[in-house]
């Protein structure tokens, strides 16, 4: 795309002036006729087994409308995902309700009312006792010799490896082994580093390495051995995850926040055990995600099942103490990190230890990502990675914003910031030597061969560089660590990374005699843009301005194409390319309609400006006539002809858009050599009053490698809005659990802290290093993820920066931590305990 | 100012919800009257003697007197949401920690959740639903958030969009630190603080040209 007339401008995105009005209408805000209301019954305990249940009093209440238990839900089941492939059900995954429940908080069974108060009154009235079962809320105490385990089977997922091909190859593909929980414990010896606050390291399932690590600490000018904890974080959507369901007609109707309309369906089908094609969802405004609403979340099949005993709507509004329990957590890391560094500052030998808090369901990638992103990010000559993901009794946790890389990132920066002070190497100079340049390396080698993966593209470099002169590092580098009265000033420079981007999906979009471009979006709405964003590509490729484009999203009946799901950053480069991919095929067909009706060749003509005209002059016609055409001509122009390759999803909604216009629909089949992976680098500098402990974030710098920026103010609202959760990683938001009883002490807002608009930067500016990824058409990468390690890195490093290093080996880094830290000398905070 | 004008008698066999339909003539909400409280048992036990609270109350909301059949202990958010069909104040926390249920109460911005309805009575209420004019033209600050793309998910827009609103009754010209200090009883998720700031600036140089 040599020209672009929308990509990179700014506009008002088509869902802005609902929002602004309050006429936007999230899950809470449908009604329906005869609608009735659940309420949940929690458990208590952290780890119990129902021994008794007696409904009789509720059920004979009046009012009351159906009673859904653990009992009435369907088995998991084996599904076929989008490659053909079986995946077996495990079938010791998560369930919505459950006679065992493996977390405080964790519902056992739902009410259904004709209101809430009624049944509320229901919980109230059935008699319930429970058998306690052992329970644990630390992953270490689970390593431990004789630690209670969360699980009844075990601490820790054992994924088996995959069984080997069957020879001759051939047929869809393995499944996956089916994982199994298995017990994992260490030796009092292999604890015995606890005592001085150091990682122990036993035997780990999880383990890879490349290159030679000996040597690699042989050559070491410093080797550093440090210990981090990064802390437990709600997601905490502002929307909790409440849902209202009906069925008509054998088909479910799900109004439900979600980041992925079109995926979602799949969701639900498998939670609730129907076909596909009987599910329709309903998302039209989702009230944030981070990671916790990917496809809608298990919790929805509940209302769902409760409208069919009840035969009537269902609304679940989930309250806030609720979403604490159901709404998603980041596992906490702590991690053990040996370093070895030349001279110059390079990275020559990494020993990672990883051991994640996994909640107590299925395995969450975290931990093993901390090595994988930490390959990336700071290419050591040689690594070894071990680590293990430990089940514990405190609620389910789900990918949150860079999971995974916000605590790879955590762990690793503050040691590459100690050793830059300890070589006498300016910050930005040591991670500029360690940045990851063009088809970088990263990960275990794998595969048959034994090969690493590798990057599209990397301007890690170009970013510091840029942040640099934009900050005025070296100006404000020189003032660091200086103190004027009680208040001292720090800076910190810190870099991130992540996923950004998949391939593979479809496009669909149609021009009608009206001359207007109608694009269906299979994309979610929850906050990021991407659901219109990525359609600017068709519209510019088919030379529509943007006040004739209707967008059609949030809805799986009005005929999406097959999409993303809009988590790890994937949707703005999946769906530009899908988008790229329609809008061609919409572009080519003009192309041969002109030609048909006018003479000449197909490449004589060029799409511009509402029109279809020969190149250089002459003959040509508007899109609303060419639309017409295609109707006339029928077959692949207006949508009666399909391509093979695309989703059935999409061949579903192409059929019914059928013969409304000139079609335009494709499936992204672009080269695409390497994994898409986008970078920042975060500049912050703090002032610290040493007297009070108290610190501001006076200033904030992001630049970001992110390829063509398709919306400038969307991007920047989430290069600042994803630096601002990581920021909140850094200055206070955490789990508190009480050790003993394995029971929530921070449930809601004022307690676990999430940011306020008072701790944010008083100033805060984002940039990119605008240079197309060479991998993917359109150029762009998503952006979603790198921002939060570099915010909540760039704090905590500006933080070391004027204060030392001896202050803080866990985050958040609060104001009673920088304080006894400062009177004792050292770092006095229980370096180990988790949710503390 | 209050008006007495009917107290709960609702005939025991008659329909709460046509009851409330047949008194209350218009609104957007009458189907979705008193969803939450519907048909409790509890009901049975709200007293209707001499003395006790009135349930069948009018609110001022939006400019307009509304006839609402309300609990005791119901909330301004409830009653708006549920009764009114005012749905574009949300409810985040249900507990004064969030903001995004904040509407006006005699141009003050209140938490909505945390308001008991019947304290209400005889006061302005303006939600989210009441700032644009009635052809359409955006109030000011809705338009500062246009102009600049604020907000990222959007929930917490209209609590905070309500709050600037008030807080820009109180001064009009306000620093950004000064406006962040204003709305800082509002929470947003996605953390989008920067640009949300700079759409409410917007929105307070929007209203001081208008």
């Amino acid at each position: 795309m040599a020209e672009h007339k929308l990509v990179g401008q700014n506009y008002v995105t088509p869902d802005l002036v609902a929002k602004v009005t309050g006429k936007a209408k999230y899950a809470e805000d449908f009604r329906a006729e005869g609608m009735i209301f659940a309420k949940l019954l929690l458990s208590p305990l952290p780890h119990a087994r129902v021994t008794r249940l007696d409904l009789s009093a509720a059920t004979a209440m009046p009012g009351v409308k159906a009673i859904l238990t653990a009992d009435d839900l369907p088995a998991p089941a084996d599904a076929v995902n989008d490659n053909g492939q079986l995946i077996l059900a495990n079938i010791d995954g998560e369930v919505a309700l459950t006679n065992e429940p493996v977390y405080q908080g964790q519902p056992i069974l739902a009410v259904a009312a004709v209101d809430e108060l009624t049944a509320a009154d229901a919980i109230e009235k059935i008699v319930i006792e429970f058998q306690p079962l052992p329970f644990v809320v630390d992953p270490l105490v689970s390593l431990r010799p004789g630690g209670a385990n969360a699980r009844t089977k075990g601490n820790y997922w054992n994924i088996p490896a995959p069984a080997p091909a069957p020879a001759g190859g051939g047929g869809r593909g393995q499944s996956p082994p089916r994982p199994e929980i298995r017990d994992l414990k260490w030796t009092e010896a292999e604890f015995a580093e606890v005592k001085d606050g150091r990682l122990p390291m036993g035997e780990a399932p999880e383990k890879w390495s490349y290159g030679d690590l000996d040597a690699g600490f042989k050559d070491a000018a410093l080797v550093l051995d440090e210990t981090f904890v990064t802390p437990d974080t709600s997601h905490q959507t502002l929307e909790t995850r409440t849902v209202m369901a009906y069925w008509q007609n054998g088909k479910v109707y799900v109004h439900t926040g979600t980041q992925s309309t079109a995926q979602t369906v799949l969701g639900v089908a498998r939670w609730v055990g129907i076909d596909p094609a009987n599910v329709v969802v309903i998302s039209e405004y989702t009230g944030g995600g981070f990671g916790s609403k990917i496809t809608g979340a298990i919790s929805l099949v509940i209302p769902v099942l409760l409208s069919k005993k009840a035969n009537a709507p269902v609304m679940m509004r989930v309250s806030r103490e609720e979403e604490h329990y159901i709404g998603r957590g980041r596992p906490g890391v702590r991690g053990r990190m040996r370093v070895g560094f030349s001279k110059e500052g390079r990275i020559t030998a990494l020993d990672m230890f990883s051991i994640g808090d996994n909640g107590p369901y299925e395995r969450q990638g975290d931990t093993a990502n901390t090595g994988i992103i930490a390959s990336l990010m700071y290419q050591p000559l040689a690594m070894r990675f071990r680590g293990v993901s430990v089940l514990t009794n405190t609620p389910p946790r789900g990918p949150q914003s860079q999971p995974g890389g916000l605590q790879a990132v955590a762990l690793m920066e503050p040691v590459i910031a100690k050793a830059a002070r300890k070589l006498g190497i300016d910050q930005v100079a040591i991670r500029r030597i360690n940045a990851p340049v063009g088809k970088a390396l990263f990960g275990p080698p794998a595969g048959p061969r034994a090969v690493r993966q590798y990057v599209t593209s990397a301007f890690v470099k170009e970013a510091l560089d840029k942040g640099a002169a934009l900050f005025k590092w070296d100006e404000r580098k020189a003032q660091s660590g200086k103190r004027v009265g009680s208040k001292v000033r720090g800076v910190g420079v810190a870099v991130s990374t992540y996923s950004a981007g998949s391939v593979g999906y479809d496009g669909l979009i149609v021009i009608k005699p009206d001359g207007r471009l109608y694009i269906q979006s299979g994309i979610g709405n929850h906050g990021t843009g991407s659901v219109s964003d990525c359609h600017r590509v068709s519209a510019e490729l088919v030379g529509v301005p943007w006040e004739k484009v209707e967008v059609a999203w949030g809805n799986t009946a009005k005929n999406l194409p097959w999409t993303c799901n809009s988590g790890g950053s994937q949707t703005i480069h999946a769906m530009t390319r899908a988008a790229h991919a329609a809008g061609m095929d919409a572009k080519k067909k003009l192309q041969e309609i002109a030609a048909k009706d006018l003479g000449g060749k197909p490449d004589d003509y060029e799409v511009a400006n509402e029109r279809v005209f020969r190149k250089g002059g002459g003959g040509g016609m508007t899109l609303a006539h060419a639309a017409q055409r295609a109707i006339d001509l029928g077959g692949a122009y207006d949508g009666h002809a399909l391509p093979k390759e695309i989703n059935k999803f999409t061949t579903a909604s192409a059929t019914a858009l059928a013969g409304q216009g000139l079609m335009g629909v494709g499936k992204d089949n672009y080269p695409h050599d390497g994994q898409s992976r986008s970078f920042v680098a975060g500049f912050a500098e703090v002032e610290i009053d040493v007297e009070t402990g108290k610190f501001h974030i006076l200033d904030y710098l992001a630049v970001a490698d992110v390829g063509t920026v398709i919306h400038p103010r969307n991007v920047g609202g989430q290069i600042l809005g994803r630096s601002m959760l990581g920021i909140g990683h850094a200055i206070g938001q955490k789990w508190v659990y009480d050790q003993h009883y394995g029971v929530a002490l921070a449930k809601r807002f004022h307690h676990n802290r999430p940011p306020t608009i008072l701790d944010a930067p008083a100033h805060m500016q984002w940039a990119s290093v605008d240079l197309p990824d060479p991998e993917t058409p359109v150029g762009a990468r998503g952006i979603g993820e790198p921002p939060v390690g570099a915010g909540c890195c760039a704090v905590l490093n500006a933080i070391s920066d004027a204060l030392g290093d001896e202050i803080y080996r866990r985050a958040p880094v609060t104001l009673d931590m920088i304080l006894t830290a400062l009177e004792a000398g050292r770092p006095t905070t229980d370096p180990l305990t988790a949710h503390i | 100012m209050e008006k007495k004008t009917m107290t709960e008698d609702t005939p025991k066999n008659v329909s709460r919800r046509n009851f409330i339909k047949g008194v209350v003539a218009s609104g957007a909400a009458v189907s979705s009257a008193g969803y939450l409280w519907r048909s409790s048992a509890l009901l049975g036990q709200q007293p209707s003697a001499p003395g006790s609270v009135e349930r069948l109350i009018t609110l001022n909301v939006n400019g307009q007197d509304r006839r609402v059949d309300v609990l005791k202990q119901e909330t301004l958010a409830m009653t708006l949401r549920y009764k009114l069909g005012l749905t574009g104040t949300k409810l985040g926390c249900d507990r004064s920690e969030c903001g995004a249920c904040t509407v006006l109460v005699d141009d003050v911005p209140h938490y909505s959740c945390s308001v008991l309805t019947h304290t209400v009575r005889g006061k302005k209420i303006v939600t989210v639903e009441g700032l644009a004019a009635a052809d359409g033209t955006l109030h000011p600050v809705q338009q500062g958030v246009i102009d600049e793309q604020g907000f990222q998910c959007a929930f917490c827009m209209s609590g905070f969009i309500m709050a600037t609103v008030g807080y820009l009754k109180t001064n009009p010209n306000p620093t950004r630190p000064e406006l962040a200090h204003g709305i800082s009883g509002n929470l947003c998720r996605c953390q989008d603080y920067d640009k949300i700031l700079t759409a409410m600036m917007r929105g307070a140089e929007n209203l001081r040209k208008a």
